[in-house]
């Protein structure tokens, strides 16, 4: 049993199967009604009407679960596309969140200028943090980018003239949305509310951006990297080349993510970069699963709302989130995702059969 | 700055060092062996101050059983880090790093709940041992009996493990198992028990520093990952799964801490940090380690 399941696990994650291949592999003459709704469509309709069906609170949450998808997603181009195990990518948001608060609140630069400077300053930071981690190889790399991780956690948490030191930059003030008053049905919204359907409307177009980059030529470089680097080398890829592009790629979202966080939450504090972050994140793309695109965002949405439903009744929720991890390690590596698509080609054998 | 001065801020560095040899030669003995970085380690550790504590509360209100408390304590958390590893660890082994780290991470989740549920939130502390409680003047500085105690396990340990490592039958095995684990079983060793073994000396080690670092600072919830990083730094400097290495890695984070503060106030922490990046950039493997 043991080392069957073994090898199982190893090849779920080693190679995950590439988005959209399963359904490509599907017969072309047989297409379920599910596979005729646009459900990334759906969702984001529903996750839209959000701020005039729920309540404020409904709004905090919904907003949570975008940016984390977002900040999960980024770090999934280095986990599941890359094949890169990074234990530091709370930096680039840390980064991306520091910027955009300190350029709005000390420097009073519009929301226009310090998101874009956000996700650059992060690229940047990813940038130089990166041309040393790429040198490394697995164990290694994680622990250098856990080492950057805490030195900007440690920036952050001493340098008082610039963030705040250990009382952070509270009361980031939000962007100027008055111009959303001219859309229809918006005029009654909240400065909070407004501010969650901008995040929503940056955040679908990041991830389009994302996905577009995993799609691409140069995606397909990247998971070839994954599966095995010594042949990508050798058919003259430079994979450290490339590591370090998606390195910088996942650094600037994350650092967007970031940026829009600090705002939301309405402040910016040292415990954000925190290296047990990272592994909250690295909880959350597991949980989604790492293999598929859509796994990343789907494990957001479930570890805030178990979050929410476990802290009604408990305050150990990190008893519940590391015995959550426990079955996930050993019971399904695959996460969310994948045992959904295990469990539709599971069905779809037995219908065949 | 006088001498006195610049001599107490040194003794301060080097019982920061041997605190974390203490708890990072676990760390750095089951990453040499399995090749596996335990973050529950930390967790080890606060296990450890905290059955201390609670040892103490049992035996004697006065906390005059503190040598009964620790020794207790590491025996606890020993017997704990065995039953890990039985029942998890060892499907870990080989596996990729990122199995290894969520794992030992979702025990670092699961321990810290445990313990602010067995112990509640607040802070607890534990008496210095009367034997130890004076203090000693030396080039004009009172340095705490308690601190000297400190300072001299830790060279103390690190000379009794390299004795046990490489001086015994027992310690040749457990060398040859971080050669060639595949070979010693194929030579009919019992290469699962030496494994189960250097997993509950590890675990021992970190309770023992748990349980004796009480006197000294107070017990919080937290504590367990505030200290594993410390102890990955240390690792990393030295070399991981290199014995001496670990020591002097401590000698020069402690050092470079106690130093750090005077020279740049607010960045000392960015210091140690900052040097393990650099090792990690120019020698991965550390000052004393050797390439995987």
């Amino acid at each position: 049993m043991g080392p069957v399941r073994a090898t199982a696990v190893t090849a779920t994650v080693t190679a995950p199967v590439p988005p959209g291949r399963a359904a490509a592999a599907a017969p072309a003459e047989y297409r379920p009604v599910s596979s005729r709704i646009p459900w990334v469509l759906v969702v984001f309709v529903i996750m839209a009407t959000v701020p005039w069906v729920g309540s404020r609170y409904d709004i905090f949450l919904a907003g949570q679960i975008v940016i984390d998808a977002l900040f999960a997603v980024s770090l999934n181009l280095l986990l599941g596309t890359t094949g890169l195990v990074s234990f530091g990518h709370v930096a680039y948001f840390g980064v991306g969140a520091y910027v955009c608060g300190i350029l709005m609140k000390t420097y009073d630069l519009p929301f226009s200028v310090a998101f874009p400077a956000a996700g650059l300053g992060a690229a940047l930071f990813a940038l130089i943090s990166g041309f040393f981690c790429v040198r490394l190889i697995k164990l290694y790399f994680a622990m250098l980018t856990l080492a950057f991780s805490q030195i900007v956690w440690a920036i952050a948490y001493k340098w008082n003239d610039v963030t705040g030191g250990d009382q952070g930059l509270p009361e980031i003030p939000y962007p100027d949305l008055d111009w959303m008053s001219s859309i229809p049905g918006c005029a009654d919204l909240s400065d909070g509310a407004r501010f969650y359907l901008l995040t929503l409307v940056l955040v679908a177009v990041s991830l389009a951006v994302v996905q577009r980059i995993i799609r691409s030529p140069f995606g397909r470089v990247l998971t070839t990297i994954r599966d095995n680097p010594e042949r990508a080398a050798f058919i003259g890829v430079n994979v450290r080349l490339y590591q370090l592009a998606a390195f910088v790629i996942a650094g600037g979202f994350a650092g967007l993510a970031g940026a829009l966080y600090g705002i939301f939450s309405r402040g910016v504090f040292a415990d954000y970069v925190f290296w047990s972050k990272s592994a909250e994140i690295l909880i959350m793309t597991i949980l989604g699963g790492a293999g598929y695109f859509w796994g990343p965002p789907v494990g957001a949405a479930a570890l805030v709302w178990l979050n929410q439903m476990v802290t009604d009744y408990t305050q150990y929720w990190s008893f519940v989130l590391g015995a959550i991890l426990l079955v996930l390690l050993f019971g399904f590596p695959g996460g969310i995702v994948g045992g959904i698509v295990l469990l539709w080609r599971r069905l779809k054998r037995l219908r065949d059969a | 700055m006088s001498l006195s001065f610049l001599f107490s801020q040194f003794m301060g560095g080097l019982t920061t060092a041997m605190f974390l040899f203490l708890i990072a030669s676990g760390l750095s003995l089951v990453f040499g062996v399995m090749r596996v970085i335990n973050f529950a380690h930390g967790s080890f550790y606060m296990l450890g101050a905290y059955l201390a504590w609670q040892v103490v509360a049992w035996v004697h209100p006065t906390g005059g059983e503190f040598w009964i408390a620790a020794i207790c304590a590491a025996l606890g958390v020993a017997l704990l880090g065995a039953v890990t590893e039985r029942l998890f660890f060892r499907w870990l082994y080989g596996r990729e790093e990122l199995y290894q780290l969520l794992f030992t991470y979702a025990l670092v989740l699961i321990l810290g709940d445990a313990a602010k549920f067995l112990w509640g939130t607040g802070q607890l502390s534990v008496s210095t041992p009367p034997v130890l409680a004076g203090g000693v003047p030396i080039f004009g500085t009172t340095q705490p009996l308690y601190t000297l105690f400190i300072i001299a396990i830790g060279p103390a340990i690190a000379f009794a493990l390299w004795l046990a490592l490489n001086r015994t039958g027992t310690g040749r095995m457990v060398r040859a198992a971080q050669m060639d684990r595949e070979m010693l079983a194929a030579l009919g060793a019992n290469v699962s028990t030496i494994y189960t073994g250097m997993f509950a000396l590890s675990a021992f080690l970190a309770g023992l520093s748990g349980a004796l670092v009480t006197p000294i600072q107070s017990i919080v919830p937290g504590m367990d990952v505030l200290i594993i990083v410390q102890a990955f730094i240390v690792v990393v400097i030295g070399g991981m799964g290199s014995l001496w290495g670990t020591f002097w890695g401590s000698v020069i984070y402690g050092q470079v801490l106690s130093f750090g503060i005077l020279i740049f106030p607010s960045f000392s922490l960015f210091s140690v940090f900052a040097l393990m990046a650099v090792i990690l950039i120019v020698r991965p493997w550390g000052l004393f380690g050797r390439p995987l």
